[in-house]
């Protein structure tokens, strides 16, 4: 463990459909159950709406949605992950979330240039662990998306 | 002889009083002849004194004294009230304030204050005072010397009768000593084991934030003899040098008489101290449970626990439904109650009314005014609109500035007033409101307003904007080139509203509140500069309303009425459904339409119809049903959906879900 310290990256593994996305530690909150969501009216339609986390108003991001995946719905094992950058807070409803794993620097590879390029803008990369492919997702660019923008 | 804990009490209750003589000298001048606002200053500065003298400040009791010397002889009409005398009672209440601040700030609350005392007593002696630059360099704190006040002499004298003996312990430290604090908190144990330490120079506290050098001086009165106290203090270690000298009682009773006699106090001496410390132990026991002061961030976090509970309580009041257990019910609806009320003293403990920053505003304005051979009537309205605390702390600022432009720039002098067929004093209205989830404060002056061509000939000579695009402007957007950096209308540079700086700080410490300023003038007949703010933490009433299966808030600020409507009185005007209220045309918006509402049910053959208004016009919202009034928390939705249609932010209810807050200003057009 100690050997490989500063060239690990500790990250959250979700779940979406039937792959497997990583968020880095640091800037997950928590995960949380769903709880009710208050809909959001004319906000783009990956902005499910607004939950009450312990007193503070979060805005809650279907990521199916958002990555043009199929809606699913609401099982026991959907989890919302809440999420930090600078000053946004905001929360993602995945399919589930259950593990925390560290990534060597080495395992991780930038994005195939095969998917699709809409998607490449906020994939920092692929890490390969074992048979696992974990995707890493890049918070400042799925938060800082245009269409939000447009939708004011 | 400890005072310390008193100190933060005396500095609030001074600054309380030096505020309500401020307030009150600006009524004074309005009305010289009214016996009644003299005696309130009066009183202020009398338990001022008082409270000074007691807690060792004596440049500040003693300023105060010469004050109130003057404050009497206009009591008993011996001298008329001028804005001359005025300017110096004026002059020393700031002395006082600067000298408040100086012992706030942990200094010694020590001010060279000879000249203003100089012309009050001139006043006194019903001479005009000769006007002069106030000299204000702090007097350095003697190190060497011990001065002594009433109050420590009478307790000095009394110690003496009962056989005690007085010292003043002049004690070093050395030089590399570290831990000063400690040193002088075990010389102060080892000293009050056989006596009592009457005074200490530097006072306490700051011996105790170790500021000071290497040196500091005791009074300490004490039945031991010098060389006992010598060796008592010489076991604390790291002590380099103790001279003790024994008080000579008699020097310092004439060194102070002295000082009286230059003060020409009349009161009799002992009567009076003995007077001050009854009063000032009263203000003192008063004041104990008055004030207290507590961390913003505390306050948030006790928020936010609390509104967990609020939506704990929710569950609970619903299962003691479910479960129909009377105990438990009539339990539960106690619980609900009394959390109602702490709900109530937590939300406001964090508001503060906005007077506390406008108090300060009339004396400012008067001075400016004076300065300037302008006359301005300051007229204030709404100061007791609630703001939250943090942006209270940041508002005053960009006001003094806005309010020092309208006075430089837009009030004219008297005799162009007078041309223009305008009264000589001009009038500045500052109104603070709550409307919707904003509060606004507005200044407004009746004077010169904005002329465009002036504006758009500046900006164009500074470079802010080109020769083309200026005739394509609106006025509006004129107005708003005087928030660019580095402008200045004003044709010559005075030094009250700074130097074209000042008005783009302005617009950026607003924005930087999440508000918004705008301008709105007419040449020759005034401008209004409004502010927005936000209510970042805000109590607010609103109406509860259900559109299908969701709840939003509408604020009760902006709703006129309520209303049923059957469908049949539904008109078409122009592809648009209005309905005859109040022989009004007023135009109907449905929300379920607007806010994209799934629907489930089916509506009936009424409309609940909340009216609402901006400005003069009026809407009226269909919604489903009407829940209830309710007082609510103002969230807002955060950093990344900001600047969602026709919400202004949203409220966590009850039952702990969110209930999003229609803006009815954005729905009006």
């Amino acid at each position: 463990m100690t050997e490989f310290q500063g060239t690990e990256l500790k990250v959250i593994v979700f779940q979406l459909k039937d792959e497997e996305y990583a968020i880095p530690v640091q800037q997950v909150r928590s995960i949380e159950k769903v709880q009710h969501i208050t809909r959001v009216p004319r906000t783009p339609d990956f902005v499910k709406g607004v939950i009450n986390l312990r007193g503070v108003v979060t805005p809650i991001i279907d990521l199916r949605t958002r990555f043009g995946l199929e809606e699913a719905a609401i099982s026991e094992s959907t989890r919302v992950i809440i999420v930090t950058l600078d000053e946004i807070e905001v929360g993602f409803i995945v399919d589930a979330a259950n593990d925390v794993v560290d990534i060597p620097a080495d395992a991780i590879e930038s994005a195939p240039e095969v998917m699709d390029t809409a998607q490449v803008d906020y994939i920092n990369g692929v890490a390969k662990m074992g048979k696992r492919l974990l995707i890493l997702l890049n918070l400042e660019k799925l938060l800082n998306n245009q269409e939000l923008k447009v939708a004011k | 002889m400890d005072m310390s804990q008193y100190l933060e009490v005396f500095i609030d209750e001074s600054k309380e009083h030096l505020q309500t003589i401020n307030e009150q000298l600006l009524e004074l001048e309005k009305s010289p002849e009214d016996v009644t606002i003299v005696n309130e200053i009066f009183r202020s500065a009398h338990t001022l004194k008082g409270m000074s003298a007691t807690m060792g400040f004596e440049d500040l009791a003693n300023l105060t004294h010469q004050m109130e010397n003057v404050l009497d002889a206009i009591r008993n009409h011996q001298i008329q009230v001028t804005p001359d005398i005025l300017d110096v009672v004026f002059r020393a209440v700031d002395d006082l304030e600067a000298m408040v601040n100086s012992i706030g700030e942990g200094g010694d609350g020590k001010r060279d204050v000879t000249e203003v005392v100089q012309q009050l007593k001139l006043i006194e002696q019903g001479k005009t005072p000769v006007s002069a630059e106030p000299t204000s360099k702090p007097s350095s704190s003697q190190i060497h010397t011990q001065t002594y006040g009433e109050f420590e002499y009478n307790v000095l004298q009394q110690s003496k009768e009962q056989g005690f003996t007085s010292y003043a312990i002049r004690i070093q430290l050395r030089a590399d000593c570290l831990l000063k604090a400690a040193r002088v908190f075990m010389i102060f144990e080892a000293l009050e084991q056989v006596g009592e330490i009457i005074k200490s120079n530097p006072p306490a506290e700051l011996l105790e934030q170790e500021q000071f050098d290497q040196e500091f001086i005791v009074t300490v009165i004490s039945k031991e003899n010098k060389e006992d106290l010598y060796k008592r203090i010489m076991q604390v270690s790291e002590v380099e040098e103790v001279v003790i000298t024994p008080l000579d009682l008699e020097q310092i009773g004439m060194e102070l008489q002295q000082a009286e006699a230059a003060l020409t106090q009349t009161e009799e001496k002992s009567e009076k101290t003995e007077k001050q410390e009854k009063a000032s132990t009263a203000r003192q026991a008063a004041a104990g449970n008055k004030t207290i002061r507590v961390n913003i961030e505390r306050l948030d976090s006790l928020m936010n626990l609390f509104e967990e509970l609020v939506i704990d309580r929710g569950r609970l009041e619903q299962i003691s439904r479910e479960l129909n257990h009377p105990e438990l019910q009539e339990t539960v609806e106690r619980m609900s109650r009394i959390s109602g009320d702490l709900q109530n003293i937590i939300l406001n403990m964090r508001m503060v009314p906005v007077e506390t920053v406008f108090n300060r505003f009339p004396r400012m304005v008067r001075q400016l005014a004076r300065d300037l051979g302008k006359k301005v009537n300051l007229e204030i309205i709404g100061a007791e609109t609630e703001l939250d605390r943090t942006v209270i702390d940041e508002i005053g600022d960009p006001l003094v500035h806005l309010l020092r432009n309208a006075i430089d720039h837009g009030i004219e002098t008297p005799d162009v007033r007078r041309a223009k067929g305008k009264p000589e004093e001009g009038t500045i209205k500052l109104k603070a409101y709550h409307s919707g989830n904003h509060v606004f404060i507005e200044i407004e002056d009746d004077g010169a307003g904005i002329n465009r061509e002036k504006v758009l000939k500046k900006a164009i000579s500074k470079g802010i904007i080109s020769e083309q695009n200026a005739t394509n402007l609106t006025d509006k957007q004129v107005y708003e080139l005087i928030f660019s950096s580095g402008f200045s209308t004003a044709d010559k540079i005075s030094d009250i509203s700074g130097r074209g700086v000042g008005l783009d700080v302005v617009k950026s410490t607003i924005e930087s509140l999440g508000g918004s300023i705008t301008i709105d003038s007419h040449e020759g007949a005034g401008s209004v500069f409004s502010i927005q703010l936000p209510l970042t933490l805000s109590i607010i009433s609103v109406l509860l309303v259900e559109i299908q299966n969701e709840k939003y808030a509408i604020p009760l600020s902006s709703i006129i009425e309520t209303a049923i409507v059957k469908k049949e009185s539904i008109l078409h005007a122009h592809n648009q459904k209005v309905i005859d209220f109040r022989g009004k045309v007023v135009p109907l918006l449905f929300l379920k339409d607007i806010f994209e509402v799934p629907v489930h049910k089916e509506e009936g053959d009424f409309l609940s119809v909340v009216i609402v208004r901006k400005g003069d016009k009026m809407a009226g919202l269909v919604v489903d049903s009407f829940i209830g009034q309710q007082e609510i928390v103002l969230k807002s939705l955060g950093n990344y959906l900001t600047n969602v249609f026709a919400i202004s932010g949203a409220t966590i209810l009850g039952d702990g879900q969110v209930a999003l807050i229609i803006d009815c200003n954005a729905l009006i057009k």
